[in-house]
């Protein structure tokens, strides 16, 4: 429960820093990947905002050992560079031009009543649950 | 090319926001807070596992409802796509952040604050992809 708590006031947080920044704007995402057009930069200072924020407070925490409402912190196991990781990250990238949502945004933007961003999330839903239904277990 | 809409104090004070709030998972839960992964693992994990998963995407949706309604004039909302595009960019972006192991908070906001190559390969990698995405998507057709 307590741990339901934190991540709820989390997801609160970091919902209102992509209403804050506007990332919840699809426009917004698509005019900083419009690079050779009118080019916004604002999400470049928001993941430098972010970063500067966590790459600080990452550390920090690693330093205390483990974290205060859990035995011990959930590092990703793998590695290397790999072909999923290359292969899934252009996938994204061409669905996130496409769309101008990423999950987040997409999650918040979902309440705003555009019927649209509804058959986004589906889609993406959709998307989630192929692999995590199909491929993965496949692989196990 | 020119600069157009930037709006730099909004973008930090935004992304400092989201900082914290990655802060906050992983100094009390011990966890990275990479959206795909939070949302794709929810599917098919049980009890308290999926109960934090759920209080975070919950959360989000939460503060896109109190945006909304609070404040309905401050909340910029532009999506020139329609249906059909929507829905494939949903779907490969479902599918790609699953294989890929994260999206721009795991990867791009997570990973590359904790300096992973592999997360600033994939954040390289789909930001460039989204750019020549919008380049031949928005230029070319």
């Amino acid at each position: 429960m307590k741990r339901a708590v934190v991540a709820f006031v989390c997801g609160l947080v970091f919902g209102a820093g992509l209403i804050i920044s506007q990332m919840s704007n699809p426009a917004k995402v698509i005019g900083f990947l419009d690079i050779t057009g009118d080019w916004d930069p604002s999400l470049a200072l928001v993941m430098g905002g972010a970063v500067a924020v966590f790459g600080v407070f990452y550390r920090l925490a690693l330093r205390q050992g483990t974290p205060l409402f859990a035995p011990r912190f959930a590092l990703p196991e793998k590695n290397s560079l790999e072909t999923p990781l290359i292969l899934g990250a252009l996938i994204f990238g061409v669905g996130w031009g496409l769309g101008g949502f990423c999950p987040g945004p997409a999650i918040v933007s979902a309440a705003f009543g555009d019927a649209r961003v509804w058959a986004f999330v589906a889609a993406m839903i959709a998307g989630m649950l192929v692999y995590r239904l199909g491929l993965r277990r496949s692989q196990d | 090319m020119s600069i157009v809409n930037f709006t730099p104090w909004s973008a930090l004070a935004g992304g400092a926001l989201i900082g914290l709030a990655a802060t906050g998972m992983w100094w009390l839960l011990g966890r990275l807070a990479g959206v795909s992964n939070i949302l794709g693992a929810a599917m098919i994990s049980h009890g308290e596992d999926f109960a934090w998963r759920a209080a975070f995407i919950a959360g989000l949706f939460l503060a896109g409802l109190a945006a909304f309604v609070l404040f309905p004039g401050h909340v910029n909302f532009n999506l020139e796509a329609g249906y059909g595009q929507v829905i494939v960019a949903g779907a490969l972006v479902g599918f790609g952040t699953q294989i890929g192991g994260g999206c721009t908070s795991g990867h791009g906001v997570c990973g590359v604050s904790r300096l992973s190559a592999r997360s600033i390969a994939a954040t390289l990698l789909f930001m460039g992809a989204g750019m020549v995405t919008v380049y031949f998507w928005v230029h070319n057709l």
